[in-house]
């Protein structure tokens, strides 16, 4: 049978100790309980009785890096026909019984996982694990080619709405193009292209389904008011008799490197110019992770920043610029782009933006730089410590964290990692990852006019 | 650890009971106990002697606080010839406050983890703080300088003009903007409070000055008729303290009276009006009218009448365009909530080749919900949803802040959510269909497409459901 993992107990003691769950900002705690069924299925509880609501939340551990060459893509359609009735529930009763029970739902892809949630008031629980467990034991009896088709259509829509349609909304499947070589897992989108959800068949659903969507290839976290003896019942209810699948494996990906800078053009209908830089950096949870995320505030975290501060209120030649760490299962990448006013072309963007890394470089951000966005990462975790479902939230969270590092609540330990950045830390990851001389360039013109793009010999 | 667990069982009676029988049963879905009671925070509130209302609810569970100040200073106020000026005036207040120049305003808000925002709608302005509570006091400190000492320094007027004036040519260039700047244009008309840019438009961004910025602000930023909500780990005393120190000695003004939507001009008749975006690969598609204020006894009909017709994911307009028929990524509708009249909107992108067949759906849509009686399944579905969804609204100080916004935003009664699922429960089908009747008329729909012409206009066409008109990227007559 399942098993308790003796250290959480303690935590649930903490949590019956102080009901209303008082936290202060030096100790992030999440108590949880976890077991795993003979089938596999992870499962982790958390107790939250502030308000009585409850979440439940599922990853499966596959991603678009899982997709198979000319298949991009359908590690999302598949999220999407997951919605599309099982063999106990009807096409659309999965939205309309969460629905009459005031619940919300929804679904997310990325490279490296799939997640879905319910979140609703918590007599709602049984409901929402029913329907959980009727698509992840009974979801093939019920499919058809034409449930296939529908959703192929959606995302299509999706991809057009959010890509297609957008400015700039073609840029990042540019840039990982050339970031990637075509053997690896992250060298195309997670939205996938065109030419590919078409290809995608019924065949393809089935066989996705039997390898990855398995209780052992699964987890799930259950947050909210609700106990979690009732929890772990209703779970062994709905869940047990699901039958283990195989053992999901993945094949380690080739390393990755950029070979000097490589300059693309991409002519899209806006009238703006933008620049994007794109490196190599480092997975998630790495030791200089966390630094990447300061450096990235210390160049463009709001408007105190240093690239906002020139580009946009100093020399008053571009309307925005962003700049982020994207750690993820097997690699990581740093971007930084920003957008040219009228009159002003990339190349002079890509000047400052180049002296801004070298004197990051050179010198080093202040400890005050260092120490406001610490303080900025310390208030968004305890932020997130407000609502326990949807995205992001405590559910999501344990989720995540289980994945990535094995323990469920890390939240503590990973502030921490914010805490311990020191300014030569970033000075030193400057210097190690955002190289001027390998790196993606990547200029979005408008049409017909390259002239506008950062040109040959720009850059060092 | 066993009797810590019992004792912690006992605690917690209130959570449902749940019926724990280890047989599954996967034909029906489960029956569920009755759901939990309504338990809402309670907001406490008190006037200071410059009649800034002071409003809080206590949140204790994580040390943050969320601050809103909501200031009658909203862009329906904005001159006829300085459409912008309301947004462009919130914007200015960061840009420079008290002792602290626009880039120390930036960094001090950073430097607290705040979320620091000045942003005006139609209806009204809001400067909020979302900040960890050890850090109130400075936060407040902030607010009170950005809100009560605003610079407005020539040189930054100018800056943030030149910035504006860049983002409007960056508006241009992604359809939903496009078609969330031309609907108004089109359903209000210049002469309505509601009707122009908020954002403004290229030449009056041209004409913004740091005169009218500076009399703007004069005029309308003034404590009485000013609304400030805290929500979050404090206590009412505590707050009290810290504001009447910050925002006491804020000065009273004769604020004048919120604008009086001119007499409405005869309704036209149902007309397309056409936006066109060559090679775009969707068309944005806004179809409704002008509507009821958020004030009207009708809103519970009309919440949910809207939760059957495009507020959530299994109403009608998205099981038919989404799940039927696969044109798009999603449609819904909405009834705007607004001081005056706020506008009925059915909206989605869809893909350029069923541009027309979208709109037939639509039009099915809300022709049939006018005409046909909702049947009960669908109408209880849609109550349990907006009832039964509720108490997670109050889960963050955000959302709590976002609900008791409404309610100091548009003067509806502080005990409104503790009568909510009671009035939403009393809405009948006949209720239903006479709102729809009422709020819902598709004779008189101004139908915005912004899309690639040249492969949707000869298919609209042949809808003959009106009259095709040209219209810019502003919603206005191409000349």
């Amino acid at each position: 049978m399942a098993r308790i993992a003796t250290a959480t107990a303690v935590l649930l003691g903490l949590l019956c100790a102080r009901p209303a769950g008082h936290l202060s900002a030096q100790s992030l705690r999440v108590p949880y309980q976890t077991f795993t069924l003979p089938n596999g299925l992870q499962v982790i509880v958390h107790e939250d009785h502030s308000v009585p609501v409850v979440a439940v939340n599922t990853w499966y551990h596959v991603g678009s890096s899982d997709e198979k060459p000319g298949r991009t893509g359908f590690a999302h359609l598949f999220e999407h026909i997951m919605f599309m009735g099982s063999q106990h529930v009807p096409t659309g009763e999965f939205d309309r019984l969460l629905e009459a029970a005031g619940g919300d739902n929804n679904g997310s892809t990325t490279e490296d996982r799939t997640n879905y949630y319910e979140d609703g008031p918590a007599n709602a629980l049984p409901l929402m694990l029913y329907l959980d467990a009727d698509r992840m034991g009974f979801l093939l009896p019920q499919m058809t080619a034409d449930k296939v088709d529908l959703q192929r259509g959606v995302v299509q829509n999706e991809r057009r709405q959010s890509y297609e349609n957008r400015p700039y909304g073609l840029a990042e499947e540019n840039i990982l193009q050339r970031l990637y070589p075509a053997n690896h897992p992250y060298h195309w989108p997670v939205i996938g292209s065109m030419a590919d959800l078409q290809a995608a068949t019924l065949e393809d659903v089935r066989h996705f389904f039997q390898t990855y969507y398995t209780p052992n290839n699964a987890t799930l976290a259950i947050a909210g008011d609700i106990t979690a003896r009732d929890a772990r019942q209703l779970v062994q209810r709905y869940f047990g008799d699901i039958p283990r699948g195989p053992a999901a494996t993945r094949t380690p990906p080739p390393p990755v490197q950029v070979a000097g800078v490589v300059r693309a053009v991409l002519e899209d209908r806006v009238q703006l110019p933008r620049v994007y830089d794109a490196w190599h950096t480092v997975k998630a949870f790495s030791p200089d992770d966390a630094t990447l995320d300061v450096l990235a505030n210390v160049l463009a975290g709001g408007r105190s920043s240093r690239l906002y501060r020139r580009l946009v209120y100093d020399l008053q030649i571009a309307t925005d610029v962003v700049a982020f760490q994207d750690g993820s299962r097997i690699d990581g990448k740093f971007e930084v782009y920003a957008t040219a006013r009228p009159g002003h072309d990339l190349g002079e963007l890509q000047r400052v933006i180049d002296e801004e890394l070298q004197k990051l470089t050179d010198q080093g951000p202040t400890p005050r730089e260092v120490e406001r966005a610490q303080n900025t990462f310390e208030a968004q975790f305890l932020s997130r410590m407000e609502r326990v479902g949807g995205f992001g939230g405590k559910a999501d969270q344990l989720n995540f964290y289980n994945y990535f590092v094995g323990t469920p609540d890390y939240f503590q330990k990973d502030l921490e990692r914010y805490a311990r950045v020191t300014p030569a830390a970033v000075q030193r990851a400057a210097r190690t990852y955002l190289s001027p001389g390998h790196r993606v360039v990547l200029s979005v013109v408008p049409q017909g006019k390259p002239e506008l793009a950062v040109k040959e010999g720009a850059t060092p | 650890m066993t009797a810590r667990l019992a004792a912690c069982a006992l605690m917690l009676t209130a959570s449902p009971a749940f019926g724990l029988s280890a047989q599954v049963d996967r034909d029906k879905p489960p029956a569920l106990p009755p759901p939990p009671t309504l338990r809402l925070p309670a907001v406490q509130t008190t006037m200071l002697p410059n009649g800034l209302t002071l409003a809080v609810v206590e949140m204790h569970k994580v040390p943050v606080v969320d601050v809103q100040l909501l200031v009658d200073a909203g862009a329906a106020r904005d001159p006829s010839n300085a459409p912008g000026l309301a947004t462009f005036t919130a914007t200015m207040l960061q840009q420079g406050a008290g002792a602290r120049s626009a880039l120390d305003v930036a960094d001090e808000a950073a430097f607290l983890g705040a979320q620091l925002g000045t942003t005006a709608s139609f209806d009204g302005a809001n400067a909020s703080i979302h900040v960890p509570k050890r850090r109130l006091e400075a936060a407040l400190d902030l607010l009170a300088d950005v809100v009560l000492r605003p610079a407005f320094a020539d040189s930054e007027i100018a800056r943030q003009r030149e910035l504006r004036a860049a983002q409007l040519v960056q508006q241009r260039d992604e359809p939903v903007a496009v078609a969330n700047v031309a609907f108004p244009a089109i359903v209000y008309g210049r002469e309505h409070p509601y009707g122009h840019p908020l954002n403004g438009t290229d030449s009056a961004v041209a004409r913004l000055t740091r005169q009218g910025v500076a009399e703007f602000y004069r005029t309308y930023y003034r404590p009485n008729g000013a609304r400030l909500l805290i929500v979050g780990d404090v206590t009412l005393a505590e707050a009290r303290r810290l504001v009447a120190a910050r925002f006491g000695g804020w000065e009273r003004g004769d604020v004048p009276a919120f604008p009086s939507p001119p007499a409405p001009p005869p309704a036209p008749a149902r007309s397309v009006y056409l936006i066109d975006k060559p090679g775009a690969a969707q068309s944005v598609v806004r179809i409704g009218h002008a509507g009821p204020a958020r004030t009207t006894p009708d809103w519970f009909a009309l919440e949910v009448l809207n939760t059957i017709l495009g507020g959530a994911f299994t109403s009608r307009l998205n099981q038919n365009l989404r799940e039927t028929h696969g044109y798009t990524y999603g449609a819904f509708s909405q009834f705007a909530p607004r001081r005056l009249s706020g506008a009925f909107v059915a909206l989605a992108s869809v893909v350029t080749a069923k541009t027309d067949s979208s709109l037939i759906e639509f039009l099915k849509e809300l022709r049939r919900i006018r005409d046909e009686t909702v049947a009960p399944p669908e109408l209880a579905k849609a109550k349990a949803y907006l009832t039964l969804g509720l108490p997670g609204d109050f889960e963050t100080t955000g959302g709590a802040a976002a609900r008791f916004r409404e309610l100091f935003s548009f003067g509806l009664p502080l005990d409104y959510y503790d009568r909510y699922v009671d009035r939403i429960t009393a809405v009948t089908a006949a209720d239903v269909q006479r709102v729809a009747r009422q709020y819902i008329d598709p004779d008189h729909f101004d139908i915005v497409v912004v899309g690639d012409k040249s492969q949707i206009e000869a298919g609209i066409t042949a809808l003959n459901e009106g009259p095709i008109l040209y219209r810019d990227l502003w919603g206005q007559e191409i000349r």
